[in-house]
């Protein structure tokens, strides 16, 4: 606390900004510490009892126990593998219908009712009947996740390229660039930051298809673990697939944020 | 390179469908080498004009030639400047000099062995590595203008191409050009809204009237070069600029 408030007023009072961004990049560690400290005392008070929550050292002892009999690792790669996957199909598929419909309202005229009817339909609506279709190994859970992220990521790629300015467009043309070159320098520099923040949002969608199928009817994966361990009432276990997938949605939400990082660096001027 | 119109006129259909002429018919005759400033109200088709020219707009009557040839699209001896600088944010100063050697599969070494030239040209050497969004109004309108001659083309269009700076980076801007045209003479056409910026680059001052733009008025300019900003206030110079100000309509 004395910390925070010497940074405060040393921020109003001569502007540093090193001690500034110091404290910015702590901020969330920080956050975490308080959330576990938090959990902690819940449980150690006995504020809710331990079977629903249990204490965070139970938590990591069951992760600890999980890791050794290589259970998690069995069942965080069958969910990894589904969600990049699909993550792959989806964002091709998405990208490539993105780019015809942004080039042609007609198309877009054509397809937008069964686009608007699959994207107002909840995925756990219709994931049953991907399940009978497809059976209860991966692809099911492969194309629940391809489905998901598809369409926020159609969106992006046909606001992305629709927004490509007019005048540049004119530059291309003048300097009589032809269809690839105006696609490569073009349409894919000017379109990225809006392409990157559409496989953003997917990357986090994704794991949330790859469960939402595993809930249904799965024999591995990490949503299959979370609904064994809620049968046993075994709360340490559930928490332990909880987390990894937060971590998994994290990581992946972070590789594409590096990505963002690298490939946008004009935009940090 | 010598620009001509013969009946060039251009009329655009409107969302409603009602036909709304915008230019012409225009006729007129641009000697090769020289410099030539369009004025006129605003919505007289000055833009048109350049459009036309660039072969980014087909008349819908007549026909505009460079020397002997119908102009029917874009073409490499032919460069435009825009409105505004109309940079790539994605790309630093240099590799949009370049771009149109790079659209013209020109090697590394070379593109940026011309980039560099054009950047000493325009005193923009020291920032051939910024990205545009950090460089001034002036300074990005001045690496539109580094784009454009990057192509060396034989006829240099520029549609009001200072129009969004400030007096004193207009002037600035206008002598950079003025100082290119002197090293290499080649026909330019100017869109401008200023009389005395026409006055001052041109040989010639051609004038639209009101939509749909019609030539109301064809001004030699016959003040001696090099010219200076000073020389706006010589009799002859304001006598030319009358002249210009009192065909506008």
């Amino acid at each position: 606390m004395q910390l925070l408030l010497s940074i405060r007023r040393s921020r109003k009072e001569t502007a540093i900004p090193v001690d500034r961004s110091l404290l910015r990049r702590f901020a969330p560690i920080l956050t975490l510490i308080l959330v576990m400290i938090w959990w902690q005392a819940i449980t150690l008070f006995q504020l809710i009892p331990a079977f629903l929550v249990p204490p965070p050292i139970e938590v990591a002892r069951q992760f600890i126990e999980v890791i050794e009999n290589g259970l998690l690792l069995r069942h965080t790669w069958v969910t990894l593998q589904e969600v990049l996957v699909g993550l792959t199909l989806g964002v091709s598929f998405a990208l490539f219908l993105g780019y015809l419909i942004a080039e042609s309202p007609l198309l877009e005229d054509f397809l937008s009712p069964l686009i608007v009817a699959l994207q107002s339909t909840p995925v756990v609506a219709y994931a049953p009947l991907l399940i009978i279709w497809f059976g209860s190994g991966m692809t099911s859970k492969v194309i629940t996740c391809a489905l998901i992220v598809f369409f926020p990521m159609l969106m992006n790629t046909i606001v992305g390229i629709r927004s490509v300015p007019r005048n540049l467009r004119d530059l291309m043309r003048v300097l009589q660039a032809n269809r690839w070159q105006t696609f490569l320098k073009l349409e894919i520099p000017s379109a990225l930051p809006v392409l990157l923040t559409g496989l953003k949002t997917s990357a986090t969608l994704a794991v949330v298809g790859a469960v939402v199928g595993e809930f249904i009817n799965a024999s591995a994966g990490l949503g299959f673990l979370i609904n064994l361990a809620r049968n046993q009432f075994d709360t340490p276990l559930v928490f332990v697939g909880v987390i990894s997938l937060a971590v998994m949605a994290r990581v992946l939400y972070g590789i594409v944020a590096v990505l963002e990082r690298r490939l946008l660096i004009w935009k940090k001027f | 390179m010598r620009v001509s119109f013969k009946n060039v006129s251009v009329s655009y259909r409107t969302t409603g469908g009602a036909i709304l002429p915008s230019l012409g018919p225009v006729s007129f005759q641009i000697e090769s080498g020289q410099f030539v400033c369009l004025v006129g109200a605003s919505g007289s088709g000055k833009s048109t004009l350049i459009r036309v020219l660039a072969g980014l707009q087909p008349p819908t009557q007549g026909v505009a030639y460079l020397n002997d040839q119908a102009i029917t699209r874009p073409s490499s001896r032919v460069g435009l400047m825009f409105q505004e600088a109309n940079l790539m944010p994605w790309r630093t100063v240099i590799d949009n000099i370049t771009l149109p050697l790079e659209l013209t599969g020109t090697d590394r070494t070379t593109r940026y062995a011309v980039g560099q030239e054009i950047l000493t040209l325009l005193d923009l050497a020291d920032f051939s590595h910024a990205y545009p969004s950090t460089l001034s109004g002036g300074m990005a309108q001045r690496v539109g203008l580094g784009r454009v001659l990057a192509l060396n083309p034989e006829v240099l269009l520029l549609d009001e191409p200072f129009g969004a700076l400030d007096a004193l980076t207009r002037e600035q801007v206008s002598l950079d050009l003025m100082k290119v045209w002197e090293r290499n003479p080649r026909t330019v056409v100017m869109v401008t809204h200023d009389i005395h910026e026409s006055v001052l680059l041109a040989d010639r001052v051609l004038v639209l009237s009101r939509r749909p733009g019609r030539i109301v008025a064809d001004i030699e300019v016959n003040l001696p070069r090099p010219r200076q900003p000073r020389d706006i206030y010589t009799t002859s110079f304001i006598e030319i600029a009358r002249q210009v100000r009192e065909s506008i309509v």
